[in-house]
């Protein structure tokens, strides 16, 4: 078959199995725009600024564990992607972005739109490609996927000059169906050796506990880590970006760990005397204080990448390997050694844990008559069955949806951990709602996040993408003003969002339908209703409770143990 | 303490500057790097003399390993090993003395001429860094007009390799 550099690209990302490319056009990429124009199996989907392409195309991956593929124009298109980049190479999440670049003569001369695309992203990519020859264009594209979804997962960029796409050369093309590179070869498989000294250590723990992240999701291992974690009756907590991977209903999850996690979990992991770290990083939002971390602890650590292993936290014994694979060698191991399990140091342990439940953390106050945040996540986790896929952007809103949405399966809850990008949530759930059209999908977003990355309720019409946007309105950056509650003496510079547009008749400018909810007796009829329009798009706007704070807190540089309980029900 | 680290990465445009990146980006320290092909032209093999703290270097070198252009990596002051670095050394050489003066370092120091004129000489020397670092200061009495140094590179002694 012979065709030009643009439609290499099309087919390509045809054969690979691409459904849907996220995507706006522009002057470098004109001859790719033209031939999707001239086929129907790629879907594009016109977002409205390129950092909403790249949202969208994370949070596709992120519900779908496939590759989330974006395609952007040179220059502006190229900078304007690198902040989705960017949160998509904090959080390992598998995107290939294509950026057009000026023709290959051009590069170098600060032609029109011209940007170094690979300079520029080279520090947020988990690889990138400038290609310099149209006969490179499908073996490049397929090692761009291939980098991107193996291993620790990552965005990769692959930079392509407007005169490789010409449409006037034509030369063969083939689908390459295997890649090989000498210089990247992930680890998949464990250590034998070490996963026998781990379980060994696991089984004679007597206050054991498991600590586990984003990477089990990724691996799609959430199967292994729950008979792993039922087999072994351990409590287990999880990440910020490994909710969803162990049932959140369960008895034995102790909630989410780290500043703003549970007593219980940041408790248990303070005494503990085995921890099992599965495909988590020891980001400093969860040790707190490293030299204060599991003191102690003799800490396992599994995950696929070595560069994760004893980065912030020096670990005894080190699984290098994917989670999935690792977690099944152990579970048949398992078996044979289970029964040197210490049954009753086992439910002394629990009998603390339960006592540190009994705290109950997460109050907060019942009987307010202005709307509590946390009250609308609950109810939104109840109206959804706990089922729908949840997307934050970030902030106060993203911690109470964290902390009070129970995640019962992976891929459920898409939100920017790493990076902490405000903007992300309502272009992740586009993508969310593309992959899945008939899913409950809701964002929940605040004043300031949502404005981020507004522009995207057009996309949302233009495609019939019914999402459920819960703004949760307090007129402030709720986590910045908390912030300067606590440590600035309360001056609130520049957290104040005086001027907010009027969010209903927003809503219905874009096409849509706008709630406004003011009293919590109208909470849960509210995002009944909204959920009932299976086919529009409904942005909530709750006003909210202006001074809630979340609580429980370790400050930054506390730890693990020093926890501030919300000040009504201060304990220590 | 010091470290040289040996890799071989694919001869691809932008792979030193993923090395370099790595480094600010992470804020490692950095004293010299080098970098040339290999007998295969394909490969490129890089030589890096960093310092830091066992725990700096392991991640260091973990870092360098996880880039997707590097083929293998080898930290090679863990074992016996040669190192080795080039430098020109450009000298007045005015007066008789001076040019018998400087003749003579070099001489003592194993270094060859490869350059006189009329005012100066030039100097080629090769050894570890401190070999350089002394003629530099016994070139002191002389005054040195320019001095050029490749940075180390290394290999490691007997058996032990690093090729694919």
């Amino acid at each position: 078959m012979e065709l030009s550099g643009a439609e290499i690209v099309v087919q390509f990302l045809k054969d690979e199995g691409v459904e849907h490319v996220f995507g706006y056009p522009g002057g470098a990429v004109l001859h790719i725009y033209d031939a999707i124009f001239r086929q129907d199996d790629v879907k594009h989907i016109l977002v409205r600024h390129e950092q909403g392409a790249t949202h969208a195309a994370d949070g596709y991956a992120r519900a779908t564990g496939k590759p989330g593929v974006a395609l952007v124009t040179s220059g502006p298109g190229a900078t304007n992607a690198i902040t989705g980049i960017a949160t998509a190479y904090l959080d390992s999440i598998p995107l290939v972005v294509l950026t057009g670049q000026v023709p290959r003569a051009f590069i170098g001369s600060d032609a029109f739109q011209e940007v170094d695309a690979v300079g520029i992203s080279r520090p947020c990519v988990k690889h990138n490609f400038l290609v310099k020859d149209v006969r490179d264009l499908a073996l490049t594209l397929k090692k761009a996927f291939y980098v991107a979804s193996t291993g620790r997962p990552g965005p990769v960029v692959v930079d392509i000059p407007k005169d490789t796409t010409d449409p006037g050369v034509k030369i063969p093309y083939e689908y390459p169906k295997e890649i090989s590179m000498r210089s990247y070869n992930p680890t998949v498989k464990g250590h034998p050796g070490q996963i026998k000294r781990a379980l060994d250590l696991i089984v004679g723990a007597r206050r054991p506990m498991l600590y586990t992240g984003g990477g089990v999701i990724l691996s799609n291992a959430s199967e292994a880590l729950t008979e792993f974690t039922k087999t072994l009756g351990y409590p287990i907590t999880n990440t910020l970006m490994g909710l969803g991977a162990y049932p959140g209903m369960d008895k034995q999850f102790v909630g989410m760990l780290g500043m703003h996690g549970t007593y219980e979990a940041n408790m248990a992991m303070h005494e503990c005397d085995v921890l099992v770290a599965i495909g988590a990083r020891f980001d400093d939002r969860v040790t707190g204080d490293v030299k204060q971390f599991c003191p102690n602890a003799k800490i396992i650590h599994i995950d696929i990448d070595p560069s994760s292993i004893s980065k912030n936290v020096r670990v005894d014994i080190p699984i290098v390997g994917d989670i999935k694979a690792v977690l099944s060698d152990m579970l048949k191991e398992l078996k044979g050694v289970k029964k040197n399990i210490d049954s009753k140091a086992l439910e002394s342990w629990w009998k603390q844990i339960d006592k540190w439940r009994g705290t109950d953390c997460l109050r907060y106050d019942r009987n307010s008559a202005l709307i509590k945040p946390q009250f609308v996540i609950e109810k939104l986790c109840e109206v959804t069955g706990g089922d729908a896929f949840v997307t934050s952007d970030v902030g106060q809103h993203q911690m109470f949806a964290a902390q009070f949405y129970q995640f019962n399966k992976p891929r459920r809850w898409i939100n920017s951990g790493g990076l902490g990008t405000m903007g992300f949530g309502m272009p992740a759930a586009l993508g969310v709602q593309v992959a899945y059209p008939d899913a409950p999908v809701a964002c929940i977003t605040g004043e300031s996040s949502i404005q981020m990355c507004i522009q995207e309720l057009g996309t949302a019409l233009q495609y019939t993408l019914p999402i459920k946007l819960i703004n949760l309105n307090n007129s402030y950056m709720g986590m910045v003003r908390q912030w300067q509650e606590f440590f600035y003496d309360k001056r609130y510079s520049q957290s104040h969002m005086e001027v907010q547009p009027d969010f209903v008749k927003l809503a219905e400018a874009y096409g849509h339908i706008g709630m406004q909810i003011t009293k919590p007796e109208d909470v849960e009829g509210a995002l009944k209703e909204a959920f009932a329009m299976k086919d529009r798009l409904v942005f909530l706007d709750f006003v909210t409770d202006e001074k809630e704070n979340v609580y429980p807190m370790i400050a930054a540089g506390k730890g693990q143990h020093e926890m501030h309980m919300a000040p009504e029900w201060e304990l220590i | 303490m010091r470290h040289i680290i040996s890799l071989l990465m694919e001869n691809e445009a932008g792979a030193l500057s993923r090395v370099a990146g790595l480094f600010s980006a992470r804020g490692y320290n950095i004293e010299s790097l080098t970098v040339a092909p290999t007998e295969d032209p394909t490969l490129s093999r890089m030589t890096l003399v960093t310092t830091g703290s066992e725990d700096i270097v392991e991640q260091i070198t973990k870092q360098l390993n996880k880039l997707v252009d590097v083929v293998k990596l080898a930290d090679i002051t863990d074992g016996e090993h040669i190192e080795r670095e080039l430098m020109l050394i450009k000298v007045v050489a005015n007066t008789a003395e001076q040019r018998e003066e400087v003749k003579r370092m070099t001489d003592i120091f194993r270094g060859r001429v490869i350059d006189v004129k009329d005012a100066n000489f030039t100097i080629e020397i090769t050894g570890d860094g401190t070999k350089l670092d002394a003629f530099i200061e016994a070139m002191q009495q002389s005054d040195i007009i320019e001095t050029v140094r490749s940075g180390a590179t290394g290999i490691a002694r007997g058996s032990k390799c690093l090729h694919i």
